[in-house]
């Protein structure tokens, strides 16, 4: 599904990605770890198309298609989706109106009929119940004045909604205390399938004891230096990253 | 770097052409440009109207003479050619209709084109429901759309007003101001300039001079108006000025919401519109005035565009009264308006609710005045200034509180937002507080539409187009849910088209 090969990115002058590859299929799920600084975040920014990131070499393919080449909102309509380490606050946009609006342009651009009001109400009350989000929130401005951990769940609940091809999660679980990280857990493994993937991009090992990656993968430096399965997270957690140096 | 290129491509979406700007072609009886004594004498004389009207007219002309422009507002007030300016346009052979059937097809279809049907079958805006957005109603409940009674004003005649009969049913007067002064003449000289006199400011005693129509609204004792009433007004006619008058009277206990929208064709010359609104509200009653004010704004260079110099102003005579104004000011070269509430009834409360857009060269300085005189009084004023592209905003108000108001309050809220780095976002309040019992707040923010806003929403999927005015409509919000929900519609299109784009 995902296929990024050689690529190297900078913000400025500074290079931050310096060669990662990564081969993600549908139906995975790939945890990134690393220390403060490696570039997880970046990475993140520049799959989902972040302006200030320019890819100096390289290429990210989704299904086929070259990404880098495409603004932000066309990357999204292609399905993917970022769920944000800090969630924007936009105050006076509804929540629901957002998402529908959003989910309407992923809609037409797969060649598929606006929902209508009442088709689209009825999903969002399934989604709010799938991921269990509070139905107060759905009315209200989008993030706006929102906890924390109501963001984070924002995040996930527009995840359920936009039904994405390849989803990516950064550090969804920083700020969120162990209720909060349950709920959200239990939301990502009831979306996983067979036609979806997830890369998890976060600092504790915490996470993937809720959410069971197939592949760990250590960034640092710009480059993945180490990858196993989910026993890697629980070594990394006793040893810390500078063995693999 | 990259950057740049993207302020530009969003400055480039904020020129997007106005679409009101055409001219409609129909034979014009037209006053040569002049003022003089004679403008008044015939302008009069073409209404016939009786001798105290045209008294009454030519004391505010002598008043006039004597009266220089403001120097107080944030802009370099333009040179004024007041004899530039041709005082009397109305199409030919109208000056009354008994029905729609005689109206012209050509003035029919102006108005059916603006989205103001004269037919009272049709409603108004034509919004389609599919259209409309999620209701956030929890319930999930839709309301019908409540039926809306215009008087279209193109130039300076009245050329129809609808559901007058229905009207009339129950005690209520609508009918343009030039039929007012014919059949209710002692109304009109009642009120006529007891809220905004003559003398107020020069473009007000310009305007009791020369005024051609407006509207006129009536509301008996205890009635509660049941539909929406509206004027629409259209600017036609080149070198002209648009001088409309409207007088709203809410008896004791009655209530009514009233609406006014505009729009003028695209010229390169600037043409002034100077307007007077005056509301009476007596004791219990309530008037709710909203606008949606889109005259031409000139292009992106400057050229052309109306000169808005409008007085508005309420009182509130009754104890108990209310006066609420909203404002959607997204046209026009220059706005310089202040709609005003004077709270003089006990317990009485005024309103401002306002959004103003300034983008291209445009120029808005507009703002409120709330004159607290009786007793527990109260007053809230929300504004909203969006400034893109080389627009200034400024946002010019008083709160004034008399030595015997007792316990009156005020909430002022001002925000501002930016959209790229040439425009700017300015904020005047004046307080003067003469009575120690007075409770004043003041909030203000000024906020740019950030980078990280608009990356959030394409991330969704949104391109950066539908995301500013996502953006822009949610700072907006609070105003726009207090205008009639027709109007509401169409105001978030205009904001829409008013700002696509220009984000830095």
């Amino acid at each position: 599904m995902l296929s990024i090969k050689n690529l190297h990115a900078r913000v400025e002058d500074k290079e931050i990605l310096k060669g990662l590859n990564l081969e993600v299929k549908a139906g995975e799920v790939h945890a990134i770890m690393g220390p403060n600084g490696a570039g997880k975040s970046s990475l993140a920014s520049v799959l989902a198309g972040r302006e200030n990131y320019e890819v100096t070499e390289g290429s990210v393919t989704l299904d086929g298609k070259d990404i880098l080449e495409m603004a932000p909102e066309e990357r999204a309509r292609e399905g993917v989706f970022l769920a944000f380490q800090y969630p924007i606050e936009i105050p006076g946009v509804s929540n629901i109106n957002f998402l529908k609006t959003a989910l309407n342009e992923i809609r037409t651009h797969r060649g598929l009929d606006p929902m209508t009001a009442k088709e689209f109400l009825q999903k969002s009350k399934e989604k709010q119940a799938l991921v269990e989000f509070d139905a107060k929130l759905v009315n209200r401005s989008l993030n706006e004045g929102f906890s924390g951990g109501e963001k984070k769940r924002n995040e996930i609940f527009q995840l359920a909604m936009l039904e994405p091809k390849l989803a990516i999660l950064d550090e969804t679980d920083s700020g969120l205390d162990i209720d909060a990280l349950r709920i959200v857990s239990r939301g990502v493994n009831k979306l996983r399938s067979e036609n979806n993937a997830f890369i998890l991009i976060t600092h504790y090992q915490r996470l993937l004891d809720y959410i069971v990656p197939d592949y760990v993968h250590v960034l640092s430096d710009g480059k993945i230096v180490k990858t196993g399965g989910k026993e890697l997270a629980l070594e990394l957690e006793e040893k810390g990253y500078d063995w693999l140096k | 770097m990259e950057n740049n290129t993207d302020t530009e491509f969003l400055e480039s979406l904020a020129d997007k052409e106005y679409e009101h700007g055409f001219v409609t072609n129909i034979e014009m009886d037209i006053l040569p440009p002049g003022l003089n004594e004679d403008t008044i004498r015939f302008i009069s004389a073409k209404k016939n109207e009786p001798q105290w009207m045209l008294e009454w007219r030519l004391k505010a002309y002598n008043a006039f003479l004597k009266m220089e422009l403001p120097t107080w507002q944030n802009f370099k007030m333009p040179e004024m050619n007041f004899q530039g300016i041709s005082y009397y346009a109305a199409p030919k052979n109208t000056p009354k209709y008994n029905s729609l059937d005689e109206v012209d097809p050509e003035l029919l279809a102006t108005f059916e084109k603006l989205g103001i049907p004269l037919n009272e079958r049709k409603k108004l805006l034509g919004v389609k429901d599919d259209e409309a957005d999620v209701i956030t109603d929890e319930d999930g409940n839709v309301s019908e759309r409540p039926l809306v009674a215009i008087d279209a004003v193109f130039d300076s005649v009245s050329v129809a007003t609808t559901y007058k009969e229905e009207l009339k049913k129950h005690g209520i007067i609508f009918c343009s101001i030039s039929e007012a002064i014919q059949d209710h003449p002692e109304l009109v000289k009642e009120y006529i300039g007891s809220v905004v006199p003559q003398t107020d400011n020069i473009f007000a005693a310009l305007n009791s001079a020369v005024f051609s129509d407006g509207s006129f609204v009536y509301i008996p004792k205890g009635v509660r108006c049941p539909m929406e009433l509206s004027t629409y007004f259209r600017i036609n006619a080149e070198n002209t000025g648009q001088f409309e008058r409207t007088l709203i009277i809410a008896d004791e206990g009655a209530y009514v919401s009233y609406l006014e929208g505009c729009t003028a064709p695209q010229r390169d010359e600037h043409q002034l519109h100077a307007a007077i609104v005056e509301i009476v509200a007596h004791k219990d009653a309530e008037v709710k005035y909203s606008t949606v004010q889109n005259w031409y704004p000139g292009d992106k260079d400057g050229l052309g565009g109306v000169y808005n110099f409008v007085t508005k102003r309420g009182i509130c005579k009754g104890a108990n009264s209310i006066i609420s104004w909203t404002q959607v000011e997204t046209g026009s070269a220059i706005t310089w308006k202040y709609p005003s509430v004077i709270l003089q009834g006990d317990n009485s409360y005024g309103e401002f609710y306002s959004v103003a857009v300034a983008k291209g060269k445009q120029i808005a300085d507009t703002g409120t005045k709330m004159i607290h005189i009786g007793k527990n009084t109260r007053s809230r004023i929300i504004s909203k200034g969006i400034s893109a592209g080389n627009g200034q905003n400024s946002y010019r108000g008083l709160v004034s509180i008399g030595a015997k108001a007792d316990n009156a309050r005020n909430f002022t809220q001002c925000d501002s937002m930016l959209i790229g780095d040439r425009c700017g976002a300015h904020t005047f309040p004046y307080i003067d507080a003469k009575n120690p019992t007075a409770t004043l707040e003041h909030e203000a923010t000024t906020s740019k539409i950030g980078e990280d806003q608009i990356f959030y929403l394409n991330a969704r999927g949104i391109d950066t187009e539908k995301a500013v005015e996502m953006i822009v409509n949610g700072f907006a919000k609070e105003v726009l849910n207090k205008l009639p929900m027709e109007f509401a519609v169409e105001a978030q299109k205009l904001l829409a088209v008013s700002l696509e784009g220009s984000v830095g």
